[in-house]
């Protein structure tokens, strides 16, 4: 079915590729729209893209799951929560019968024999799969320009990086392609490209979600987060895809809260705790969280200054933990049983010559440096003493967590980045997790919230951290933020970002009364 | 002058956990099916899955722990032990290295009338390997069977407490043996599910520091292992007193050439930078679940012989060979107390007989195949059997024949005399009568019995015997017998 056809099917909807996931099941319970015109809607969108979002569409999947939905809404069965959502995932994360190739030529064309447990959960739940997004090479990078399958487009400027790791599902829900996205988030790449991008976006607690099918790359870090343009969105998917799972030992049995209850609960007398930072935030970022701290005031929350002083040593910590468990965790990429196989000479020659063509220069360091840090008579100096420091950093935390509810920072220091400015300089590109890592590192859940826009209509964003397993306090906060702010309601003028829109779904209508295009919007 | 050499020797048992699935999957773990048929994400190493552990090999490898008197920690680590092969679907092995499940047990030997304590300084779990299988059907080329790879193992390590291969050999039976009475691991060597490496060094007598090792690896049969470990003690004896040096070395055991040869030396070795396995967490272990796993370890091998000795009436010879298999020695215990049941007599001569006939009659049919084993009659089919002997109604030689037709047939020792008439002959009327003849038919024999040649009496027994078919009481024959002779 091409757009025109579908024009004509829809008559006088007035259809938005930035209704969310809300908007969008209500069109579908109400019969205002099927699941099918939705998918293809998407599908078109995501087609139309030029800014590099998608790796792999599942056209035939996606209207598979569709036209069952709108089955079980024919035969008045009760919908799932998520019905009638479209959704990009992560291209670490496993999916039967899609390509998961974690943006790396070693596992071009890898196909997965079986769903990861949040995409099983996902599809019970009515959510359709659209598609796998790009992303720095296993989860590797800030700027998603390590993948091995080209660059992603920041969509409020083209100029300028989506973030990373997770750049391209973040672009996916920036630009309106899909309604809520996943990404992972290791040592803030759902948090980063979500600042980058202007959407929010969640980092649960370790072990809220479930690892089992996302392709490991700091195995003591990973965390499967969504994307979406609304907290409400955001909880609702979080809901759906938190909680035990017997086949990740690191899962915790801990009973999921109620996320989308949280969102609308009262903020009066929340305890926000302002971090203090160095000199090293942009102007931009500065008067954005300025203006955030203002309008947290404004909401009835007090807010305190708080220090996390081994912060400092995140990055450092970060690069020697992150780096040895992923010197372990992709050695099983060696070409024997599936991915690319160069043959060489021997078998040495073979694992060599696999893993040189397969990994990309970023990989190739991260493993050299891991591999290093675990070496005999290396390991305490390096890998024990980075745990310690970790432990010390969680301890930060609790400290801070004495005197205030959620702790608070930009996302990410500065806005996104162009393309190609910092990837010379791999320490540069590091630092631009600097905020995102101690979270991290402590296993401790949060979330960036669109705060405004720098002097070139950058997005900024700013972090919100909680204890652990309290998610539900930052979708309150960020919820209430979002009802007085609207930010989140901003989008990037995809019309001149792509190529096109999709015809009757035009973006133009739907961006014509809100969307605000940055200076150097469309490039 | 020559200076003399003592061997030390220490050993790392690697037993497979007798568990239906693998450590950190559901597949099977029965040995014999088709390649790669036991395999998922998870065992194969697939992108994105991950372990989690068997509660039932943990559960194993404390009973293990327990029965080899190990302290059970409460917190072990997995940790992952980092290298490249094709039979290791991930990259690194699961393993446990710093903190292991057990520590700090022993085995108890005896050799040459010597007990020997052997100290067990570890006991760690760890999933096995995959198969490798070279140049099957093409030369150059080699197989992977995964159904092996992580199967459930524990890696029992000793002290270097070992002096020979005979005390080698004596630990080894003995590790094995309570390893399989606690169904632990099944024991079976050819199958690989229990498998040896020894550390081989020799120093000056009397010395403290222990010399250069070589590390004997992969050797299925105790045979083998003995003859490796008197290999090699001579060869680092005659390496040493001809002025070199022992390399720290890998090596192997040929039995072609009844040698062993190096694989890989100590430069050659792999920096396995283990470190602790981020996809799982500690593994706690209660005092509670060691002290319910503790009570219900079962009598093991050792303490049942001193038993069966005291209380059965067994000679030690007896109670060896009974022990010689769990199913065994359950069925011994079975049938002794099916026969008190009926018999309610002296437990001592009871136990006696039963053992006697066990081993006289029964256990050349007995098949065992790694734990599992099949004893043809089941023991009440036996106590039944030893009940009619004992109460006279057939003699010892026809229950020989009986229990043949029990175990051809499957039909009960009372059904199989009834139908076939096999009670004795105790009709003294009968009997005389047949003696009568037989005394009239050889006039010889008799005469030589009266001047003195008494143990003419078997050759008449026999005779009586025959004529009945040996159906009558051995008892009453003789008496009868006697008087007859006697003139």
């Amino acid at each position: 079915m091409d757009t025109a056809a579908l024009e004509t099917q829809l008559g006088d909807v007035d259809v938005s590729r930035w209704w969310n996931a809300e908007r969008c099941h209500r069109a579908l319970v109400d019969g205002e729209i099927t699941a099918e015109q939705w998918t293809r809607l998407a599908l078109t969108w995501a087609q139309e893209d030029e800014l590099g979002t998608f790796l792999f569409l599942d056209a035939e999947g996606a209207l598979a799951q569709a036209t069952q939905l709108d089955r079980q809404r024919a035969g008045g069965e009760t919908l799932g929560p998520l019905a009638g959502m479209t959704l990009a995932l992560k291209d670490n994360i496993c999916t039967l019968g899609a390509t998961t190739s974690c943006g790396s030529r070693i596992l071009e064309g890898y196909l997965p024999p079986f769903d990861a447990t949040v995409v099983e959960r996902l599809r019970r739940a009515g959510a359709v799969i659209v598609g796998k997004t790009n992303m720095d090479e296993f989860a590797m990078g800030s700027s998603n320009e390590n993948s091995a399958y080209g660059n992603v487009h920041n969509p409020w400027n083209r100029d300028r990086a989506p973030g990373g790791s997770s750049g391209g599902s973040a672009v996916a829900t920036a630009a309106g392609m899909v309604s809520c996205s996943l990404g992972s988030d290791t040592g803030g790449s759902v948090r980063q490209p979500g600042a980058f991008c202007g959407v929010t976006a969640v980092k649960p607690t370790y072990g809220r979600v479930s690892r089992y099918g996302l392709v490991a790359f700091a195995s003591s870090l990973d965390q499967i987060g969504p994307f979406a343009r609304s907290a409400r969105d955001a909880a609702n998917v979080l809901q759906v895809i938190a909680g035990d799972d017997p086949r990740d030992a690191t899962c915790s049995s801990r009973p999921v809260d109620d996320y989308v209850g949280a969102c609308g609960q009262p903020v009066k007398g929340m305890r926000v705790g302002l971090l203090r930072t160095g000199d090293g935030d942009e102007p931009g970022v500065k008067v954005a969280m300025g203006n955030a701290v203002a309008a947290l005031k404004e909401l009835g929350c007090d807010v305190v200054d708080v220090e996390l002083p081994h912060a400092k040593y995140g990055v450092s910590v970060y690069y020697l933990v992150a780096t040895a468990e992923a010197s372990s965790n992709l050695a099983r990429f060696d070409g024997m049983r599936y991915g690319l196989r160069v043959t060489g000479e021997d078998l040495t020659d073979t694992y060599n010559s696999t893993r040189a063509r397969g990994f990309g220069p970023e990989v190739q360091r991260r493993i050299m440096l891991g591999t290093y840090a675990l070496s005999a008579g290396y390991y305490d100096a390096y890998y024990m003493k980075a745990q310690k420091v970790r432990t010390l950093m969680a301890q930060d935390f609790e400290k801070a967590f004495v005197d205030c509810d959620v702790v608070l920072s930009p996302t990410s220091p500065t806005t996104a980045f162009k393309l190609g400015e910092r990837t010379r300089d791999p320490l540069s590109m590091y630092l631009a997790d600097v905020y995102t890592l101690p979270a991290s590192l402590a296993g401790l859940p949060a979330v960036s919230v669109p705060c405004g826009f720098d002097d070139e209509g950058l997005p900024v964003g700013m972090q919100m951290v909680a204890p652990a397993f309290e998610e539900s306090r930052l979708f309150t906060l960020a919820h209430a933020y979002e009802q007085v702010t609207e930010w989140n309601q901003r989008h990037p003028d995809v019309a001149s970002a792509g190529k096109t829109t999709a015809g009757k779904a035009s973006a133009g209508k739907a961006t014509a009364g809100k969307a605000t295009a940055g200076k150097g919007g469309a490039a | 002058m020559s200076i003399a050499y003592e061997p030390t020797i220490g050993l790392e048992v690697h037993a497979q956990l007798n568990t239906c699935t693998k450590l950190f999957c559901r597949c099977s773990t029965d040995y014999g099916a088709p390649p790669n048929d036991n395999i998922c994400p998870t065992c194969l190493g697939l992108p994105g899955a991950l372990p989690s552990p068997n509660r039932q090999a943990v559960e194993l490898a404390i009973r293990a722990g327990r029965a080899l008197h190990c302290t059970i920690r409460g917190k072990s680590v997995f940790a992952r032990k980092n290298y490249f092969y094709p039979d290791l679907p991930k990259g690194y092995q699961i393993s446990q290295f710093e903190l292991p499940l057990c520590e700090d047990g022993h085995v108890d030997i005896e050799v040459g009338g010597e007990t020997r304590r052997i100290r067990i300084q570890r006991i760690h779990m760890e999933e096995d390997a995959a198969k490798n299988i070279h140049g099957a059907g093409q030369t150059g080329t080699t197989w992977v069977d995964y159904n092996r790879a992580c199967t459930p193992l524990i890696e029992i390590v000793t002290h270097p407490d070992l002096r020979n291969a005979d005390e080698t050999e004596a630990y080894l039976k003995k590790l094995r043996e309570i390893l399989m009475f606690t169904q632990v691991n099944d024991g079976n060597l050819e199958e690989g599910s229990f498998r040896c490496d020894a550390n081989v060094s020799i120093k000056p007598v009397g010395r403290e520091e222990l010399g250069t090792r070589a590390e004997l690896k992969n050797i299925n049969s105790f045979k083998f292992v003995k003859k490796a470990i008197d290999f090699e003690i001579v060869r680092q004896e005659a390496l040493i007193s001809g002025g070199g040096t022992v390399v720290q070395e890998t090596r192997g055991w040929s039995e072609g050439d009844g040698k062993t040869f190096s694989m890989r030396t100590k430069e050659e070795a792999h920096d396995y930078r283990y470190f602790p396995d981020p996809d799982l967490p500690p593994l706690v272990v209660t005092e509670d679940q060691v002290a319910r796993v503790e009570s219900e370890l079962p009598e093991l091998p050792e303490a049942k012989r001193a038993r069966w000795q005291t209380e059965l009436g067994l000679t030690e010879y007896d109670a060896v060979v009974l022990t010689g298999h769990p199913v065994l020695a359950t069925y011994l215990e079975d049938t002794v107390a099916a026969l008190q049941a009926e018999l309610n007599g002296d437990l001592k001569k009871v136990g006696k007989k039963v053992a006697n006939f066990l081993q006289g009659e029964v256990l050349q049919h007995v098949k065992t195949d790694g734990l599992h084993g099949e004893v043809p009659v089941p023991p009440g089919g036996l106590a039944e059997l030893l009940v009619l002997v004992e109460n006279a109604t057939i003699n010892g030689k026809i229950a020989k024949d009986v229990v043949v037709e029990m175990i051809e047939t499957g039909r009960g020792a009372k059904a199989i005399v009834e139908k076939r008439g096999l009670a004795q002959v105790t009709d003294t009327g009968a009997i005389q009568s047949e003696i009568d003849a037989i005394v009239a038919a050889h006039p010889k024999e008799v005469e030589a019995y009266r001047c003195g040649k008494e143990n003419l009496i078997g050759f008449f027994v026999g005779q009586v015997m025959k004529a009945t078919k040996g159906k009558a009481n051995p008892k009453v024959v003789n008496e009868l017998l006697r008087a007859s002779l006697k003139g």
